[in-house]
C-alpha cells in the first residue's frame, strides 16, 4: 500500500467540472465594457522592404479607433537573450516572412476592423526570398538580418571523446540523412489577448500564455512601465505545447491599441493566422554518422544539423543545445561530435514544441540504430538493452544520471506489446510475398529533461495560505495549460497538510499576486514547482505544529496530519480536526496568518549553449515505446492501431494525469510521423486549415494506447517524480518508422510518412530487388 | 447590410436579437447572448469546438447562420450541468480523464450528447463516428471515447 494518502491516486483533475460545463473562461470568453476589437495586417510577401505605409483611409473609416504600425513601438525588439533580440511587435523596415505582422487596427467590432485592414496601403519593394535552409547557407543567398551574416542564427560546434579514433575502431559505420518537417503546435485555442492600458502607466492583460512571466517582462520593457504595474492575469489556456510561451505581436498590439484608444482591446487570431504565421517546431536536416562494434555497441556519433529557424531566433539556442544533449541519451555514446547551424529563412519563426529539438535528433538516432541492427542481423530489443544507460552513468559530455529505469521500460514495453508473438525480423518476412495489408512492430527508446535548466531566473516559488477553516490557497506562477499541473500541485499541498484535494484552491496566475516563475516549458512543473510547493506546504505545516503539540499534549514529532485530522502516533484517542487546529492557530495570541513559502531552483548549473558540457537538467526521464503498424501496400496508407508506452517517470504523482500525458504525447507523435505537414510555395502556406494541415482525428490515432509507469523514485524531483509529458513524444516517431520497416522493409528518412512516400519506397525497393536478382547468375 | 430582428430559442429561453443576416450562430451565441461555453476555434468547420445541438442534431454553429435557426430548439453546453453539478455525461468526461486543456470539451460533450440522446447504447464505432468531426490536440481521444461509453453505461 502506498505511504501516501493523496499522491499516487487516480484523482480527476480539479478544473475538470468547469471545463466540462463550459464555464471555464478562456481569453476569448472575456469582454470588458467599451471593449474594442483588434485585427492585424500581415505581409503578403515572404521578403520585402516596406517603402511606405499609409494608414489615413483606415483611420478615417467609421468605427475605427486606432491604427498602429512598427514605428509606434520605437526600436523595441524582443527575444530570449540580449544578443538574439530580432523580433519586432510590428515589422520595421522589412518583412521577413509571409504573414509577418505589419500593422494593427482597433475598431468597434471585428468586421469594421477587417474592413479597415483593407484600407491600409503598404508599398513593398519585393526582395528575393529564401525558404530552404540549405540554400540560405549558400553564398549569395538573400540575407534576412543585416547583423547576422550568412543567415546564421545559431551555430554550435562541440566534441567529446576521440571521435576519429572511435570510427577507426568501429566494425561498422553508417551515415544517413534524415529530415523532419515543419510541425505546428496544433492547440485549438488560437492565440488571444485582451489588454487594458490605464494612464499614466498601468497595463492589465489577459492572455493565453503557458509561461506568462516572459510577457510580463516583455511588456515592462516595451512600454517602459515598472514590473509592479504589469498585471498579467492568466485565464484558462486552450493548450500550449510550446506555442504560447513568450510575448507575441498579438499581445504587444493589444496593449498598444489600448494605450492609443484608452479602451480595452481584444485580439483573437483566426486559425488561419495561427497555422500560417505563428510559431512552429524546427524543421531539421540531420546527418548522422554512427560507428558500432560487431555486437552493436555504439562507439561514436558524428552529427551535423541544419535547422530551419524561420525569420527569427526565438528560443532557438535552447533547441540547438537540446538536440546535442539528447544525442548523448538514452544510449551510451562514449565519443560524440556535433555541429549545428540554425539558419534564418523567410518562413515563420521556429520555436520549441513538446520536445524542443529532441524529437528530431532521436528520430534520426533511433531509426539509424534500427538500421544498424538490421544490417548486422542483431535483435532490435537486444541492441537497445546493450546500449542503454543506467543509474550512475555520466555521459561523455558530463550529464549525470541519478535514476534510470530504462532497462525496465524496455522489458515492460516488450512484454505489453507481446513482442515475442508479433516480431519477426524483416529478413525472414521478406521471403514471403507482401499482402495487401502488411503489419509490423517497432520499438524505440527516449530520454528527456525534467525541468530544462536555462540561464537566468530558473526557480519556482510557491506560497500557501492556510485559511482558518482548514482550506488552503496555493499561489504559484506555474501555469496549467491543460497538462494537469494545477491538480498535481494541489495534491502535494493536500498530502503534506493531511487534507483533501478539494480543500486546496489554486487561483490562476496573476503577476501582481503570484510569485514570478520561469514558466511551463521543458517539463519542469511537477518536478521543480512540485518541490517548491512541497517546501511551502512543509513550512505551513511547521507553523501549525507547535499549536497542535500544545493542544494535543504531544511531542511535535509524534504528530501526524491525515484526512483532515491531526493525530498523535500511538495514541488513537488524541485527535483534533484539522480545521479546529487552523482556527485555533489563527486565533493564537493576538492572531496570526498561516502562510507557507517555498522556493526551489535547479540542482545543476545552467545549460551550456556553447559547448553542451554538463547537465541539461537535474533529472532525466527514460522510456520505451512500441508501435504496431498496418501498411496498406496498395494505397501506401499507414495506420497505428496500437501503441505502448513504458515510461520511467520517477513517481506517478497522479496516474490518471500521467496516462493523459502519455496518450497526448502519442497523439502528437503520430501526427508528426504520419499526417501533419505544411505544404508551402514560395513561403506561402497552402494548408492553412486544420484539415488540410492534417491534425489527427479520432480515426487517425491508435485505438489502443497502453501506458505503463516505471517508478524509480528520483533523488531530485518532488516525491521522486520526473517528467512524463514530453519524453514520450520523443520516441513515438522512431517506434513507428521502425515498425514500418518491419512491415514492408523500407526506411522512411523523410517525414511525414505520406502514402506517396510509402508507395515510392516500395517501388524503389522492388526495382532494387529485381536489379539484384537480375545481377545474379 | 441591415440588421434583422430574430427570435432564437436557446436552452428553452426565447431571445430577441438584432443581427446582420450574415452573422453566424456562433457569433450571436457568444457575442450577443453571452453563451461563451460554445468555443470559437477554427471558425470554418474543421474542429467541432463550436458544436451545439439543434433539434436533436449536433451542428457546427460556426457554419450556421443565426437567421436560419429561428423556431428551432437550440441547445448549448450551458443547458447541461454547471461546474457544481455536472450532469452524468460531463461527470464521465471528468472522471475518465477526458478533459485536459478543455477547449475542445464543450463541443465534444455536445457531440456525445446528440449521440446518446438518439442512441443510448452506441457501440465503439458509433462513438468514434460521433466525434470524428471534433478535434482534440491534448488527449489522443482514447479517454474521450471511454468517457462517452462510461456515460452510456451510467445512463442506462
Ligand atoms: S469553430 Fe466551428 S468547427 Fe471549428
Ligand atoms: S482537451 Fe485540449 S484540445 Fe481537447
Amino acid at each position: 500500500m502506498s505511504e501516501y494518502a493523496v499522491l499516487g491516486k487516480r484523482l480527476p483533475r480539479v478544473d475538470g467540472p468547469v471545463k466540462a460545463a463550459g464555464t471555464a473562461r478562456f481569453t476569448d470568453d472575456l469582454s470588458l465594457p467599451g471593449m474594442l476589437y483588434g485585427k492585424i495586417l500581415r505581409s503578403p510577401h515572404a521578403h520585402a522592404r516596406i517603402v511606405r505605409i499609409d494608414t489615413t483611409r483606415a483611420e478615417n473609416h467609421p468605427g475605427v479607433r486606432a491604427v498602429i504600425v512598427g514605428e509606434d513601438f520605437g526600436d523595441y525588439r524582443y527575444g530570449l537573450r540580449a544578443d538574439t533580440r530580432d523580433e519586432y511587435p510590428l515589422a520595421r523596415g522589412k518583412v521577413r516572412y509571409l504573414g509577418e505582422e505589419v500593422a494593427a487596427v482597433a475598431a468597434v467590432d471585428e468586421e469594421t476592423a477587417l474592413e479597415a485592414l483593407n484600407l491600409i496601403q503598404v508599398e513593398y519593394e519585393v526582395l528575393s526570398a529564401v525558404t530552404d535552409p540549405e540554400e540560405a547557407l549558400r553564398e549569395g543567398a538573400p540575407q534576412l538580418h543585416d547583423d547576422k551574416p550568412g543567415n546564421i542564427s545559431v551555430h554550435m560546434k562541440t566534441s567529446f571523446g576521440d571521435v576519429d579514433d572511435a570510427f577507426r575502431q568501429a566494425d561498422y559505420i553508417r551515415e544517413d540523412r534524415f529530415y523532419s518537417q515543419s510541425v505546428l503546435h496544433g492547440f485549438l485555442e488560437p492565440n488571444a489577448a485582451l489588454a487594458l492600458w490605464e494612464a499614466p502607466n498601468r497595463i492589465t492583460i489577459w492572455a493565453s500564455k503557458q509561461s506568462p512571466y516572459f510577457l510580463y517582462r516583455n511588456l515592462s520593457n516595451c512600454f517602459n512601465v515598472p514590473l509592479s504595474n504589469v498585471r498579467l492575469i492568466q485565464p484558462y489556456i486552450g493548450g500550449g505545447f510550446g506555442g504560447k510561451n513568450g510575448g507575441y505581436p498579438v499581445d504587444f498590439c493589444a496593449v498598444m491599441l489600448s494605450k492609443k484608444t484608452g479602451r480595452p482591446v481584444k485580439i483573437v487570431l483566426t486559425m488561419e493566422e495561427v497555422l500560417s504565421s505563428h510559431r512552429r517546431r524546427h524543421p531539421m536536416i540531420v546527418r548522422l554518422k554512427t560507428g558500432v562494434k560487431k555486437d552493436g555497441t555504439i562507439l561514436a556519433h558524428d552529427c551535423r544539423i541544419i535547422a530551419d529557424g524561420g525569420a527569427g531566433t526565438g528560443v532557438g539556442p535552447s533547441t540547438i543545445a537540446n538536440a546535442f544533449y539528447f544525442l548523448n541519451l538514452p544510449y551510451v555514446v562514449p565519443n560524440v561530435r556535433y555541429e549545428a547551424f540554425r539558419v534564418y529563412t523567410n518562413r515563420p519563426i521556429s520555436v520549441a514544441q513538446r520536445g524542443n529539438g529532441i524529437q528530431q535528433i532521436r528520430y534520426a538516432a533511433d531509426v539509424q540504430l534500427e538500421m544498424i541492427a538490421h544490417d548486422l542481423g542483431l535483435d532490435p530489443v537486444q541492441i537497445r538493452q546493450k546500449n542503454a544507460v543506467y543509474t550512475g552513468y555520466r555521459t561523455a559530455s558530463g550529464m549525470n544520471i541519478h535514476s534510470c529505469g530504462l532497462q525496465e521500460t524496455i522489458t515492460e514495453a516488450v512484454k505489453a506489446a507481446e513482442w515475442e508473438t508479433h516480431y519477426r525480423p524483416w529478413q525472414e518476412k521478406e521471403k514471403e510475398p507482401l499482402g495487401r495489408i502488411a503489419t509490423g512492430v517497432g520499438i524505440a527508446c527516449n530520454s528527456f529533461q525534467s525541468g530544462a535548466r536555462l540561464t537566468g531566473h530558473n526557480c519556482c516559488t510557491a506560497v500557501i495560505k492556510v485559511h482558518e477553516d482548514g482550506t488552503a490557497s496555493l499561489l504559484t506562477g506555474s501555469t496549467d495549460s491543460g497538462q494537469g499541473s494545477e491538480t498535481v500541485l494541489a495534491m502535494i499541498v493536500a498530502e503534506v497538510l493531511g487534507t483533501r484535494l478539494e480543500d486546496v484552491f489554486v487561483p490562476q496566475t496573476d503577476s501582481t499576486v503570484t510569485p514570478v516563475d520561469p514558466g511551463s516549458f521543458g517539463s519542469r512543473v511537477s518536478s521543480t514547482a512540485g518541490n517548491a510547493v512541497l517546501i511551502a506546504a512543509q513550512d505551513a505545516r511547521s507553523q501549525l505544529l507547535p499549536v497542535a503539540a500544545e493542544l494535543l499534549k504531544a511531542a511535535p514529532e509524534d504528530i501526524e496530519f491525515r484526512d483532515r485530522k491531526v493525530l498523535v502516533r500511538g495514541a488513537p484517542d488524541r485527535v483534533l480536526r484539522f480545521r479546529d487546529l487552523t482556527r485555533q492557530t489563527v486565533a493564537w495570541g493576538s492572531g496570526t496568518s498561516i502562510i507557507g513559502q517555498g522556493s526551489w531552483g535547479q540542482t545543476v548549473p545552467p545549460m551550456n549553449f556553447e559547448t553542451g558540457e554538463g547537465d541539461a537538467s537535474g533529472a532525466y526521464s527514460f522510456g520505451t515505446q512500441a508501435a504496431w503498424v498496418e501498411v496498406d501496400t496498395q494505397t501506401g496508407k499507414v495506420t497505428v492501431p496500437r501503441m505502448v508506452v513504458a515510461h520511467d517517470l520517477g513517481f506517478a504523482l497522479n496516474p490518471l494525469a500521467v496516462e493523459g500525458q502519455h496518450e497526448g504525447s502519442i497523439a502528437g507523435g503520430v501526427g508528426h510521423t504520419i499526417y501533419e505537414h505544411c505544404v508551402e510555395e514560395n513561403g506561402q502556406n497552402l494548408t492553412p486549415n486544420l484539415t488540410a494541415y492534417g491534425l489527427p482525428t479520432v480515426y487517425d490515432l491508435p485505438e489502443e494506447m497502453v501506458s505503463l509507469s516505471i517508478e524509480t523514485i528520483d533523488p531530485v524531483g518532488a516525491f521522486g517524480a520526473k517528467e512524463s509529458g514530453e519524453g514520450t513524444q520523443v520516441s513515438t516517431i522512431p517506434a513507428i518508422v521502425n515498425a514500418i520497416h518491419n512491415a514492408i522493409g523500407v526506411w522512411i528518412t523523410d517525414l511525414p510518412v505520406t502514402p506517396e512516400k510509402v508507395l515510392k519506397a516500395l517501388r524503389d525497393r522492388k526495382a532494387q530487388d529485381r536489379a539484384t536478382e537480375g545481377g545474379q547468375p | 447590410m441591415l440588421d434583422q430582428l430574430i427570435h432564437l430559442k436557446v436552452n428553452g429561453t426565447l431571445h430577441t436579437v438584432a443581427v446582420p443576416p450574415h452573422r453566424t450562430l456562433l457569433e450571436v451565441l457568444r457575442e450577443q447572448l453571452g453563451y461563451t461555453g460554445t468555443k470559437r476555434a477554427c471558425r470554418v468547420g474543421d474542429c467541432g469546438a463550436c458544436t451545439v445541438i439543434i433539434d436533436g442534431k449536433a451542428v457546427l454553429s460556426c457554419l450556421t447562420l443565426a437567421v436560419e435557426v429561428q423556431e428551432k430548439e437550440i441547445l448549448t453546453i450551458e443547458a447541461l450541468g454547471d461546474g457544481d453539478r455536472p450532469d452524468t455525461l460531463q461527470q464521465s468526461f471528468v472522471d475518465c480523464g477526458a478533459v485536459q486543456c478543455g477547449f475542445c470539451t464543450p463541443g465534444m460533450v455536445m457531440s456525445a450528447k446528440a449521440l446518446l440522446d438518439e442512441n443510448p447504447h452506441p457501440d465503439r464505432e458509433e462513438v468514434r463516428r460521433a466525434i470524428a468531426g471534433n478535434l482534440c490536440r491534448c488527449t489522443g481521444y482514447a479517454k474521450i471515447v471511454e468517457a462517452i461509453e462510461d456515460a452510456a453505461t451510467r445512463l442506462s
